[in-house]
Order: C-alpha cells, then structure tokens, then sequence
C-alpha cells in the first residue's frame, strides 16, 4: 500500500485539524461506550460535516450506529434528496420517522400548516428513542449558535423525559467523557460543539463535501414579511397584498421551510460564503431562524423539553 | 483566515466584580467578533437597565436562571477568532463556592487569564485561583491587573501588585507567568494599547494569546497511545483488517516502531497507520488515527500503546492522586466509585485521606472527610491495573475522573501524583 505523506507537521496542526481529531475522538468514545447510539442526520451542512467526521473515524469499518432523521415534511427538497444520496453513497443505514405519524398517533396536534414544526420535533424525536431505544443521540449543534448552547455539554444527560437540567449537568474536565446512563435515560451528544460557523464552511471547503445546492446563491420566489425574507412554497403562500418578488438568495440554516429565512447574496462557491461569513455581523440563528426570535429565552425553553 | 491558523483554549478566573465579563466582552468586541444582533440586544437591555454606555459584560450573559439571579453560575463556551488564531473561552465564575467551575474549564485549557481589581491588589481568591491553575497543570498565566483607569495608571500601583504576586507564586510551580496592566472598561491594553499605558513595554492581552508558544504544551517525547475501538470491518475486502483506533496523546509514532502493550507487556511493531485521507508514515499527539500491528496479540479498549524505548509509564492497582471534590454528597470511603482513566473504567475504594488542602492558604490539614469544592491527597486502590503517567509530566495519562454508580454522576477529578 502506498503511504501518503503526513503533510501535517506540529507547526503546521492546524485549529481545523485539533477540531477534526476532538470530534472524532468523542464519535469513537461513543462507539465503544454506549450500547445503542444513533446519529442524527438532516442533510445539512453541520449534519453533512458530522458524516465526514464519522468517516474519519470509522471507516474501513461500517458506522457503528444508524443514521436517523426525524423529518418535519416542511422541509426543502434539495436537503431531503441530499439526504438520500449521501446515506446510499455511505451504505449506511438511514431510519426516518416522520411527525406526519406522531400526528396520526395523536401525540402531535397541529392548528396551522402553516406555522412551524421544529417545536413538535422534540415529540417525535423520543418517540424514535423509544422504538429503538437508543442510550445516545449524536447530532450536530454547535456552542456558537445560540446562547443556551454556550453552556451545553459535549455529552448532555437527559432525564427519562427526555429534559434537560441546565442546574443539573455532569462537569466535564479533560476529554474524559462520562457516558453512563441508567436504562431509559438517554445522553445527547454533540461532536462538533466547538466548531463555528466558519470553521464549518471552511472544512466543507477542504474536504470538498457535497452539500444542498440552496447553501449557494439562487434565484428563487420570496415575500418579505415583518422584516424577514421568506421563501415561497406550497406551505407559505402571499397573503392578500404582499407581493412575490424574485431575489438572488442563500440559505445559512436549512430547517423548517416556513421559518426559514435567506439571505441576499451572490456567494455562488464554498470561497465565496466564507469571505462572506468573515464580514457577516449577523450571527447565523439571528439571520434565519424566525423560532428563535420570538424570546431572548426561547432556545433555553425549547431546550429544557426534549428538543435537540 | 488562513491555513495555518492555530487553536488556543484560555480561561478567565476572577471575584465578582473585578471584570471578567466586561474583558471578554471588550476583547470580542474590539477583535470585532461580536455580530450586529448580538450587539444590539445588549444595547437594548443596557438602555432598559438605564446604563449610559453599552454593558459589554451582558454579552457573556448566558440562562434564564442566572439572568434572574444575575449571576454566572457555570461554564459557558465563547469562540472567537483573528486571523492568527482560533481561541475557545471558557467563561468560568468568581463566586466564592465554584473551585469546581474553574478546576473543570482550567482541565481543557493551554492559559488562564487571572483578574486583579488593581485598586484591591493580591486578594485571596488570586491566590485560590493561581493554586487551582497549578492544580490543574495551565502551561500559562496571564495575571491581568484590571481598572487601571481607577488608580491614574499608575505603574507603582502595578509594580507594587507584581512584587506581591511573585513573593506568593514562588511556592507555587508555575512555568510561565507575564503580567498586563489594563483597563477593560476603556479599552487599555486589551486589543489595542491605548494612550495611558506608555510605560508598560510588554505585549496587550490579544496580542500575546496570538502570539504564546503552545507547541509545547502537550508531552511531544513519550509515544501514549490508548485504545479507543477495535476496527474490524467485517468485509471481503478487509476481511483480516484488525486496527486499532485511538487518538496519540502523547509524542509521536512511525511505521515499524517497536511498541509494547500495556498492562500485558506483549511488544510489537507498528505495521500501518491508517488515517481516512490515506496511510501515514509517521503520527504524532494529537492526532486521531487507526493502528494495524506486526503481531496479532490481545488487545483491547483500555490497553494502551506505548513506545517501547522511551521512558514507559506505571502499571498499578494502588497509587496516589489529589482529588477536587465536585458533588454536593460528599466522598464515603466505605464505598465503591468507578474511575475512568483514558479509555479504562475501573472500581475504586479510596483507602485513605492523606489530607486536604486549604485552598486559600495552600495549608496542609489533617482530613476525614471531603465535601464539594474542596481538594485533598487520597491513596487509591482500584480493581484492575491502570496504566499511568504522572499528571504533572502528562496530563492526558495523568487524570481521571471519578463515577458514583448510584447517580451516574461524575462526582470528582484526580490528578495522579
Ligand atoms: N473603571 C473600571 N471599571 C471596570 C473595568 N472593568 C470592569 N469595570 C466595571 O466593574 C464592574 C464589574 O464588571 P464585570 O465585568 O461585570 O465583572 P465580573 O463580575 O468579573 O464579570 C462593572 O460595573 C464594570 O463596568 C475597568 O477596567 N475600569
């Protein structure tokens, strides 16, 4: 076999190359010690990189635990198809679960299409915990993103409900994880929690990872409402007098279609978004998730029930 | 940002008040790495709360709880970056009764930064919080004398402050300490000099954390390589692949070094090293990668992989270590913990309590009991043989931390001695 150069040395180790080899660490702590993990996928970009990274630390072994997407039904189909292609091209398994059957079961009322879904994921999320039941869920929030998440764990024990106790975590010293649960109780795991934005855009440059092509400037039907940008689709509709408008547009974030928000910009190359990142001065939730706008606390309420 | 940008975990330690959240929050603002709506919430909350000025410190201000009690009560992560360096904060509180925070954030970091109110000058929670960064092993210390601006910037004032730290330092063993005058407030020696600190010749604060030598803060001589996971595909096409994963705490290894395997004694030499992005000649800590060896020989998670010339580390089942204390139920030593060390999770009884430290005073007292929040020399005897390091010559190899099976919580950390 032929050997490739370390082109690494200890002086050229970069922060890309500390971030890689801690998450994959933690992936492989999670591998070799929690009976029945699992890995939460979108399709997006963060969930994109933590396939590289899964890659990274498995291969060329198969995944020690399936791929799982809890999926809204409101999302884009660029991520959905992305999604597909990238679990086929692994060969891994992917399992999804729809809220549409939380709906049918009745634990999922909705009152309006039209609203967002993230708040009911939380429901069908540890309704798949318990099918399965999975000990540990890796997904891939980062602790830049919102505030709440600042003070989150890399591994975050949750109560047989599947709550969060912000007063009630584990300390976390060296990079010795405790991953002990009692049956019933689940950890959430968050590999790539000291990533950044940039750090995100960045390594999906290097490793030239595929990602939904709506990360990238397109044309595309807008609406603007209350100072957001709203995207057009069968789920959000112009209300009598707005009016639809053709911009060239991004997404940051690419979650639940009616609340997520582009924005305006000619970034048509992975080069190109992270020049733009650099003079960014919106952070990437306050730019798109109109969910998290409503509270300065939301994230932390959303957090305590269950959600990611 | 370049290719070559380095990453620096650092801590901030101070009492309430002497300017923790208003540095970070002056040293994210004026690297210009606070964003628009970030910026403009504080503005809001600042013209609510009727300040005339922005309150740079509500930036680090993180849950409901604390905003109510407002207070910082844990650890909360900030990530900020300049074209030289990618830097990681831990935010950890001054408060009186969190020797944990600041023992559990120190545990990750290269520096911590240490406040000083220079009006106040040396206070006893400098001295704690120097200890617990000698505790803890933080390869650097940058002892920050803030609110300069409140004693005319005067370089008496700072001298006489230096003077005084270093006489209390010395019986500590500490490597490499550099003192700053600065006025977070005003901006002073932060990111920018300013105008009032013309005396003062040494770097600002963002310019020695781009600056800091931290190649070195890892063990680079000693190869420590403990198992993580066992690859084995399962496949036609690797179907004798047996590789073993882990990350290199310590030193380096190269295709056909001589390795022994801990604690059977087997050696063996490394056949490959195998990384996704193709197979290596040569690794080094910190690095993730997939050993194959010469010889099939029992190994599993828990073993380590060391090489076989240099200095090897101790294999025992009886050992020393000072423990910090971070549960509310304090230790009973009629009863069995677990303690995980790198990659091996073994029960413990702690035989003894040697005795406990005094964390303001550094004073030795005879001990029977450890509460949370406090630190005390205790002997360990555990089920299985661990394989060690001392922590002050490896920190990866040299930690543990300790498990109450009951709760499942992580109830201590140890540094072996
Ligand atoms: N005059 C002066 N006041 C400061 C300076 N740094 C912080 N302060 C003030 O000291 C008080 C406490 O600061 P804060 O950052 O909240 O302290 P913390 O409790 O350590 O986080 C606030 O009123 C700050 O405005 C400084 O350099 N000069």
């Amino acid at each position: 076999m032929k050997l490739v150069e370390n082109n690494l040395s200890k002086h050229t180790f970069t922060h890309l190359d500390a971030l890689e080899s801690e998450s994959i660490h933690i992936m492989r702590e999670v591998a070799a010690e929690c009976k029945n993990p699992a890995l939460l996928f979108s399709g997006g970009k963060d969930s994109i990189v933590m396939l590289r990274l899964a890659e990274k630390a498995f291969r060329p072994a198969k995944f020690p635990f399936p791929l799982v997407h809890i999926d809204t039904e409101h999302n884009f189909p660029e991520v959905i198809a992305t999604r597909d292609k990238l679990a086929k091209d692994l060969g891994e398994r992917l399992i999804v679960r729809s809220l549409e059957d939380s709906i049918a079961r009745g634990t999922i009322v909705i009152k309006d299409e039209s609203k967002p879904r993230n708040p009911f994921q939380s429901v069908t999320l540890l309704e798949t915990i318990a099918e399965f039941g999975f000990d540990a869920c890796m997904g891939g929030a980062r602790r830049d993103e919102e505030k709440a998440r600042a003070k989150e764990r890399i591994f975050s024990f949750r109560d047989e409900f599947g709550q969060w106790d912000p007063k009630n975590q584990r300390p976390e010293l060296w990079d010795t994880y405790n991953t002990r649960v009692h049956a019933g109780e689940n950890i959430r795991v968050f590999p790539i929690s000291n990533w950044t934005e940039t750090d995100i855009w960045e390594y999906i440059g290097r490793e030239k990872l595929h990602i939904p092509s709506i990360y990238f400037a397109h044309e595309r039907e807008v609406i603007r409402r209350g100072g957001n940008v709203i995207p057009v689709s069968h789920l959000v509709q112009p209300k009598p007098g707005e009016k639809v408008e053709i911009a060239t547009v991004r997404f940051r974030t690419v979650g639940d279609m009616t609340c997520t928000a582009p924005v305006e910009s000619a970034a048509r190359t992975v080069d190109e978004i992270i020049a733009e990142t650099a003079t960014t001065r919106i952070t990437e939730r306050g730019a798109t998730r109109m969910d998290d706008q409503t509270s300065d606390a939301s994230m932390e309420l959303r957090k305590k029930e269950g959600y990611f | 940002m370049n290719t070559t940008t380095q990453l620096l975990r650092f801590i901030t330690a101070g009492s309430v008040d002497d300017g923790k959240s208003t540095l970070i929050g002056r040293l994210l603002h004026d690297s210009k790495s606070i964003f628009e709506d970030q910026f403009s919430a504080i503005s809001k909350t600042s013209e609510k709360r009727g300040m005339a000025a922005v309150d740079l410190s509500l930036l680090t201000d993180g849950l409901q709880a604390e905003r109510e009690q407002g207070i910082t009560i844990d650890v909360a992560y900030r990530y900020f970056a300049t074209p030289k360096r990618k830097f990681i904060i831990g935010d950890t509180p001054g408060h009186e009764q969190y020797t944990r925070n600041m023992v559990t954030a120190a545990s990750t970091a290269n520096l911590v930064v240490i406040l000083i109110d220079a009006r106040k000058g040396v206070l006893t929670q400098t001295r704690r919080h120097t200890y617990l960064a000698s505790l803890v092993g933080v390869p650097h210390i940058v002892l920050a004398v803030n609110k300069m601006d409140m004693v005319d910037y005067a370089q008496a004032r700072f001298d006489e402050i230096v003077a005084e730290y270093k006489a209390f330092a010395a019986q500590l063993n500490l490597h490499d300490v550099t003192f700053i005058p600065l006025s977070a407030l005003n901006g002073d020696m932060v990111v920018d000099r300013g105008d009032n600190l013309d005396w003062y010749q040494g770097p600002a604060l963002l310019e020695l954390l781009e600056n800091i030598e931290i190649e070195h803060d890892v063990n680079t001589s000693d190869f420590r390589f403990p198992v993580q996971w066992v690859c084995r595909p399962q496949s036609e096409k690797y179907h004798d692949f047996r590789g073993f994963a882990g990350r290199i705490e310590a030193g380096e290894v190269s295709v056909g070094d001589e390795v022994t395997v801990l604690p059977s004694g087997r050696t063996t030499t490394v056949k490959q090293i195998v990384t996704y992005d193709g197979n290596l000649q040569t690794a080094f800590a910190p690095q993730s990668v997939t050993l194959t060896l010469a010889d099939e020989i029992d190994i599993s998670r828990g073993d380590m992989l060391v090489r076989s010339s240099a200095h090897p580390p101790q294999v025992e089942k009886e050992f020393e270590a000072t423990l910090c204390w971070l549960s509310e139920a304090p230790l009973d030593k009629n009863r069995k913990y677990l303690v995980k060390h790198t990659t091996r999770t073994a029960k413990a009884l702690f035989q003894r309590l040697d005795y406990r430290v005094d964390v303001n005073t550094l004073q030795q007292h005879a001990a029977d009991k450890l509460q949370m929040n406090e630190i005390a020399r205790v002997s360990i005897k555990t089920q299985q043989a661990l394989v060690f390091d001392r922590y002050d010559i490896d920190r990866a190899t040299g930690s543990f931390i300790v498990i109450d099976e009951a709760t499942n919580n992580t109830v201590a950390a140890g540094m072996i001695a």
